[in-house]
């Protein structure tokens, strides 16, 4: 009795102990290009930072570098609150977009595979600096404006088209800029297509059988099952979404930290405003997460 | 509401079998055309600046002045591929990028697939935590980390271990250190999309393994890898592409070296340094679009090469949770 006891004891010990072995390159990793680091960047932002010939020496500031950042740069805070507005208008968008995209590329119909091809060829492209590229690039800015002022691809004939129903031109700008923005909402939506497409195909077809026995009609079963299964990624794209938007390469914030960190900044202002922007970050994912984790519905 | 279908069907059943027939195979008509309509414009509005890239790559600068020459060049030339390949230094450019992201992309997959199968199947104390850890690297923004590690492989002395520091920038070692360690760019996906595929694997193969008197390590490499070949595309993909794409991670840590991306920034700047210079803006958008195509050719052509994978992967792989 007490043998065998022993050799399941051991044996759980030596399985916990193999997980350890699989997971210690991370662990490793974690503590020295993480973690130590991250101290580091609260300890340069609490700094004045020189950089010598063999090493940097610290001078502690306390706050100062945050002041400055909040109520000296011009651009800190203002880049701030437009990084915020803008993620959060992309992201209902955004996800909107990619659910109903994903529900397209789940049904059947010819060139399927072509279409997925080219839905999913953003997240091969779509990063990066060939986008900060084309921002500048004048032959993009003259077709992509068609002619018109400041209007998208459709921008302009979305606006005469407004226009003519004498709606107020508050209103017709909104409907406007949105409309302008399709083409980045549909290229930034990728990968939120691929999880919300594998999710629509992990759903097993005998819920949809067994619910047309029932008489559901294809509304009803949309609403009463592929919805509620994939609440749970809608949840995961919402997260992924707003981390996407707030750490993607042309960010202007992110350009302005990390440019700014080897120009004019140096490095204790812009440490000082990305732990700023990290807490932002933080506050928002865990405001969204409290929110939506109430209306997500668990399959088991 | 189901006593009244019935009532109704009772009715006259023929009838209705009928006219319902008729309303959903009109109503399936319709969606199927609005549905093709749909999809046909938004892999247009995908497609669209690629077009527009094509085009005017091959445009001269005439072609680019006249208005008429919007769409189509007028004189098709490939003299915006010759400037671009000679002021990149293409073949040394694409021959970094292609060493760097390997480099990357293999180590990674390496590394995430280990430790997302030690966070999948193992019972450890601090298992979770592992997990959550993985998942937090994600929030942080990459430069509050990738500037003070600026300074660590400026100056790297071993975290403290020696005396005098040696400069690791400008050299493979930091992508290769973090890359190893599963802490490289957006690591914490990769390590999530490997967990929720091994956790989602049927457990008896793995108990055969065992029984046959396998351990973990073996196991791992000669049973579930195998299976997990969809995820590892994936994942391999994503390290691949986001290296290949980048431009701030290399900026930081490989100033003198040629990737693609750095030699497509520096473009514009080195045509207007060279000898052959016109001194006109508008040659820089030939330029800029050749070379953004001859950075993507490779890309699209991994793409196509892997996009069976790629596919089959999507419904396979188990990002789903």
């Amino acid at each position: 009795m007490i043998e065998t006891k022993r050799f399941r004891l051991s044996l759980t010990s030596q399985r916990a102990l193999a997980g350890i072995i699989f997971v210690l390159p991370f662990v490793i990793g974690f503590m020295l290009f993480f973690a130590y680091p991250f101290v580091q960047a609260i300890q340069f932002s609490l700094s004045d930072l020189k950089v010598t010939t063999t090493g940097y020496t610290l001078t502690y500031i306390g706050l100062e570098n945050y002041r400055k950042a909040l109520f000296v740069n011009p651009n800190y805070v203002r880049n701030l609150v437009g990084v915020f507005g803008k993620m959060l208008a992309e992201v209902p968008v955004i996800i909107g977009f990619s659910f109903f995209a994903a529900v397209l590329l789940s049904q059947e119909f010819k060139g399927r595979l072509l279409a997925r091809l080219i839905f999913f060829l953003p997240v091969i492209l779509g990063s990066g600096i060939v986008l900060r590229i084309e921002q500048w690039d004048l032959m993009h800015a003259l077709l992509e404006t068609g002619g018109t002022e400041g209007g998208g691809v459709f921008g302009g004939e979305v606006a005469n088209f407004l226009m003519q129903f004498k709606l107020p031109e508050s209103a017709v700008t909104y409907i406007v800029s949105t409309v302008e923005q399709i083409p980045r909402i549909i290229r930034s939506s990728g990968i939120q297509i691929v999880i919300f497409l594998a999710g629509l195909e992990s759903i097993p077809s005998s819920f949809y059988e067994a619910s047309e026995i029932e008489g559901a009609s294809g509304w009803e079963s949309f609403w009463m099952i592929t919805f509620p299964m994939l609440t749970p990624l809608i949840l995961t794209n919402v997260v992924y979404t707003i981390i996407d938007s707030f750490t993607a390469p042309d960010n202007t914030l992110v350009t302005m930290i990390q440019d700014g960190a080897f120009s004019n900044l140096g490095f204790g202002q812009s440490m000082a405003m990305t732990i700023m922007y990290f807490a932002v970050i933080a506050a928002v994912l865990a405001v969204v997460m409290r929110v939506l984790s109430k209306g997500v519905f668990y399959h088991d | 509401m189901t006593s009244g279908l019935l009532a109704k069907k009772n009715a006259s059943p023929a009838s209705r079998i009928v006219s319902r027939f008729r309303l959903t195979t009109f109503m399936s008509l319709v969606w199927s055309l609005i549905r093709t309509v749909l999809i046909v414009g938004i892999c247009f509005i995908i497609i669209h600046p690629l077009l527009i890239k094509v085009t005017s790559s091959f445009m001269t600068l005439e072609d680019i002045i006249d208005s008429s020459a919007r769409w189509l060049p007028l004189q098709p030339s490939f003299v915006g591929y010759r400037l671009a390949f000679n002021l990149m230094n293409y073949p040394v450019a694409l021959w970094n990028s292609l060493t760097l992201a390997t480099l990357v992309g293999v180590l990674q997959l390496v590394s995430c697939s280990l430790v997302g199968y030690g966070l999948a199947r193992f019972k450890f104390p601090g298992n979770s935590l592992v997990f959550g850890l993985a998942i937090f690297t994600l929030i942080v923004p990459p430069q509050m980390i990738s500037i003070p590690l600026y300074l660590n492989f400026r100056f790297f002395n071993f975290f403290g271990l020696s005396e005098t520091p040696i400069n690791l920038l400008n050299t493979y070692w930091p992508f290769a250190l973090t890359s190893m360690t599963a802490n490289g760019f957006r690591n914490g996906l990769h390590i999530f999309i490997m967990r929720q595929f091994f956790k989602g694997m049927p457990g008896d193969l793995e108990e055969a393994a065992y029984v046959d008197g396998a351990g973990p390590f073996r196991t791992f490499f000669s049973v579930m890898l195998p299976s997990a070949i969809p995820a590892m595309v994936i994942v391999f993909l994503f390290s691949f592409v986001w290296q290949w794409n980048d431009y701030f991670l290399t900026m930081t840590f490989l100033r003198n070296s040629e990737t693609l991306p750095i030699a497509l920034q520096a473009l514009p700047e080195r045509y207007f340094a060279s000898a052959d210079s016109n001194d006109v803006t508008q040659y820089s958008t030939i330029l800029n679009n050749a070379g953004s195509l001859m950075l993507m050719a490779p890309l699209i052509l991994l793409y196509a090469v892997a996009q069976r994978f790629f596919l089959e992967s999507v419904s396979r792989t188990g990002i789903v949770g």
